[in-house]
């Protein structure tokens, strides 16, 4: 079948929005959490935790003045496209994504990290079988957001099916998550938390939780962040007042009969960006 | 303490959360690094050295980003060399009471801030490769540092910072959440 040419400009476009998505989240943290970081920095009464902090703010400035990549686990893409109603779903879609990838691989550059899960061969250019996950959302506007996710902070992510009558032990889950992990997840860390939906459902909620500006926390949010922050697990899990930076949650309903509760863990380098597709 | 490679009984008397800086020749390993090292040898001279846990991303011979991986993954595959003459490991995240055991009495374990990875680029030169076939997180790349700032996460006294963060973050958690001490991990 003969490929339609509207398709593939738009195809070539969303590659051209994708890649410089990546470059933007690569290389400048979101001003919300760099001014989290920087608060932290002000507050923190331990002397290992303030280097520490101090470490990651030169560290976020280098990055910015040599145009490098703030961690060199450039982490996996997760996309988030919204599509207007005029813009039909389509693998050209998925493929202008895709494209985006690899040209942003060999450009800022990316460390290829995605390889088969068995054989552990690496693909070398970040996309693979299932890879970048790109999840699709309707709006007003065509536009990619890239959140490019670690894989210290993404490997002590956890889900439980809690029972319908514990609601109250979601705050000890969310704690418990950030003392089983302690300084492996590189805190102080951001929590994303999926309360509700299904099995699969709430640990997308938790993952778009980490797409929330962190600038603002209801109570539930800060009853859970407190929690965290009481473990005293500081910076790099080296002691400190500053464990998690923000908690945020995203809910839905469930079943009946059904509690389930994710906690994606993001290091404090929280990448994301988004970038419209002109057309 | 500005220590420098390679280094020798110096580094006995530091203790955990000593902070310290670190120049000379140091030595990129992860997961598959350490396999093969243990199957085909260590292709540097292990005595006095530093491993540094590190997956760098290197682009026209030169380091762009190269902060620091998380150690644990290596707690199995570390023995050999700390008893081949390795003096120091540089990661971050900590190591099990098994490494704390294998480094008491002989080498110490420096944190380096995660995600750091420009910051600790800027300080660092990259002068050659081992088993480049293993990819360009994988490969043994060194490297010759110019004052890393670390903080001495182990010490050779069993010491263990982390540990003991962690076991107050436990404490912490079982009177928060009114548990017993031994019901929950």
């Amino acid at each position: 079948m003969m490929a339609n040419p509207a398709d593939t400009t738009l195809s070539d476009a969303l590659a051209g929005a994708t890649e410089r998505a990546l470059v933007e989240s690569e290389i400048r943290l979101p001003p919300d959490v760099f001014a989290a970081l920087r608060r932290a920095a002000a507050d923190e009464r331990d002397a290992i935790a303030r280097r520490e902090l101090a470490n990651i703010l030169e560290n976020i400035a280098l990055a910015e003045e040599r145009q490098v990549p703030i961690c060199q686990d450039t982490g996996v893409p997760v996309i988030y496209l919204t599509l207007p109603p005029d813009i039909g779903l389509s693998p050209d879609l998925f493929e202008g994504v895709r494209e985006g990838v690899r040209r942003a691989t060999a450009t800022i550059p990316l460390r290829p990290n995605v390889v088969d899960p068995l054989t552990r061969e690496n693909t070398n250019d970040n996309t693979g079988a299932g890879m970048p996950a790109v999840h699709v959302i309707p709006g007003d506007r065509l536009t990619v957001t890239v959140l490019p996710k670690g894989a210290g902070s993404e490997n002590v992510s956890r889900l439980g099916m809690l029972l319908p009558s514990q609601a109250a032990q979601i705050p000890k889950f969310v704690a418990e998550t950030m003392l089983l992990a302690g300084g492996r997840p590189c805190p102080p860390v951001i929590l994303g938390v999926g309360i509700g939906g299904t099995f699969d459902l709430a640990a997308a909620l938790a993952k778009e939780a980490l797409l929330l500006p962190i600038d603002t926390m209801d109570e539930y949010e800060q009853e859970l962040c407190d929690a965290v922050n009481a473990l005293g697990i500081g910076p790099m899990g080296l002691g400190g007042d500053t464990t998690a930076l923000a908690v945020k949650v995203k809910r839905a309903d469930c079943h009946t009969a059904s509690l389930p509760v994710a906690v994606n863990v993001q290091c404090w380098a929280c990448r994301r960006a988004t970038v419209e597709v002109k057309r | 303490m500005n220590l420098t490679t390679p280094l020798g009984d110096e580094v006995l008397s530091l203790r955990a959360g000593d902070q310290v800086t670190l120049s000379g020749t140091i030595y990129t390993a992860r997961d598959e690094a350490h396999l093969r090292m243990m199957e085909e040898g260590i292709p540097f001279d292990p005595k006095g050295a530093a491993v540094y846990h590190c997956g760098p991303v290197v682009q026209d011979g030169r380091l762009v980003v190269a902060g620091p991986t998380t150690s644990a993954r290596m707690n199995a595959l570390t023995g050999f060399l700390i008893d081949a003459g390795v003096r120091a490991l540089i990661g971050k995240g900590g190591m099990d009471p098994s490494v704390v055991e294998q480094l008491r009495g002989r080498a110490v374990y420096l944190a380096l801030t995660g995600g750091c990875a420009a910051l600790a680029a800027a300080r660092m030169t990259l002068k050659g490769v081992y088993f480049e076939d293993l990819g360009m997180a994988e490969a043994v790349w060194v490297i010759e540092a110019d004052r890393l700032p670390l903080t001495v996460g182990i010490d050779a006294h069993g010491g263990d910072l982390f540990e003991a963060i962690q076991q107050k973050a436990k404490t912490q958690f079982h009177q928060r959440f009114n548990i017993k001490q031994d019901t929950v991990s």
